[in-house]
């Protein structure tokens, strides 16, 4: 299609598009206008018979603990997807990195900077630091195991903006992030198990609930944000390498 | 609807059209990153501090570096078929 019937289409139909927003909008509910009764039910629930102080947090890893095995295995599953499809290739190769010397090897970035390669260094333990905050304070503050994974897989990245790949493949090796991976996946699984076992029904809470707000609370929630956090950095730190892999490292075998 | 919802919402639909326009993918990986930032902001302002953490990480870190990576590739394949044709 031409640009200009595209352009003319759009002209067509972008003010309907608007217009029937526009209607929408005019009809929600003001802002903090709830309703519902799920919201008060969750809110009584979780903090009274879970001590958990994070809605959604309890929302994830409790009363929809199933639905997120079901996510978790989703994000597996995609993870090994990716992985079959960017290992090197039957044409491909990777570059020696056993055998490389000096500063090829370290694949610094020509551009990076000392004030960057600095100041990344100093990201990763903060990083690090936030993300094991985020995970293991999920029942009780924003944030949790899939957040709080993000950020730990974030802290070898800075390395990588520091221009050192192969240091951050020293720093988290293959073998390491697919034993998170598996480690989270099989973790979460056998939490339910555990709830199978000690509480008649699977990913029932089998723990002590604690007292609401203090960091061991919220019975089996902490363990499964652990489990979920695990995953999620192996998960992300996988699928990065994979990608680094074939665009850093991975060159077809006839140009070398 | 407060003057910080209004300003967050009016960041996003901004950020959100630039991200449209910019037509190179390099510098739309960027831009695409500030959207995410001002959806965080939004979401922030809404009272919804667990979706503003999982948009920031997944825009900001989750995504550009995938799509970086993919980008370098790609070049990196252009550059090698244009060395054929020269040749």
């Amino acid at each position: 299609m031409s640009r200009p019937a595209r352009l003319a289409l759009f002209a067509l139909a972008g003010p309907g598009l608007l217009a029937v927003l526009l209607v929408g909008f005019a009809g929600l509910p003001a802002f903090g206008d709830y309703h519902g009764v799920y919201g008060l039910v969750v809110d009584g629930v979780e903090l009274g018979e879970r001590h958990a102080t994070d809605m959604v947090t309890a929302l994830n890893f409790d009363l929809r603990a199933f639905d997120t095995l079901g996510e978790e295995y989703l994000l597996f599953a995609s993870v090994v997807g990716v992985v079959v499809l960017l290992r090197a290739l039957r044409d491909e190769r990777e570059e020696d990195t056993e055998h490389d010397t000096g500063a090829s090897s370290q694949h610094v970035f020509e551009g990076a900077s000392d004030a960057l390669r600095a100041s990344s260094l100093v990201l990763v333990p903060m990083l690090i630091a936030l993300g094991v905050y985020l995970v293991i304070h999920g029942a009780l503050t924003p944030g949790g195991g899939f957040q709080g994974g993000v950020v730990l897989a974030a802290g070898p990245i800075a390395l990588l903006v520091a221009g050192r790949y192969l240091a951050m493949k020293r720093f988290a090796p293959q073998w390491a992030l697919e034993a998170l991976e598996a480690l989270g996946a099989g973790g979460y699984a056998l939490l339910g198990v555990g709830g199978l076992v000690f509480a008649g029904d699977y990913l029932k809470n089998f723990l002590p609930l604690g007292i609401p707000g203090h960091l061991l609370s919220a019975g089996l929630m902490p363990l499964n944000s652990i489990a979920v956090g695990l995953e999620v950095t192996g998960a992300f730190l996988l699928v990065w390498s994979e990608f680094l892999d074939q665009a850093l490292l991975v060159r077809r075998a006839a140009e070398s | 609807m407060s003057v910080v919802q209004a300003v967050a919402l009016a960041a996003v639909a901004f950020a959100g059209t630039v991200t449209v326009l910019v037509s190179d993918p390099l510098r739309q990986i960027f831009t695409l990153g500030v959207y995410g930032l001002t959806l965080t902001l939004l979401f922030f302002a809404l009272q919804a501090p667990d979706v503003a953490l999982s948009e920031i990480v997944v825009s900001t870190i989750g995504l550009p570096l995938i799509a970086l990576a993919a980008l370098r590739k790609i070049r990196e394949h252009e550059r090698a078929r244009e060395q054929e044709t020269e040749r």
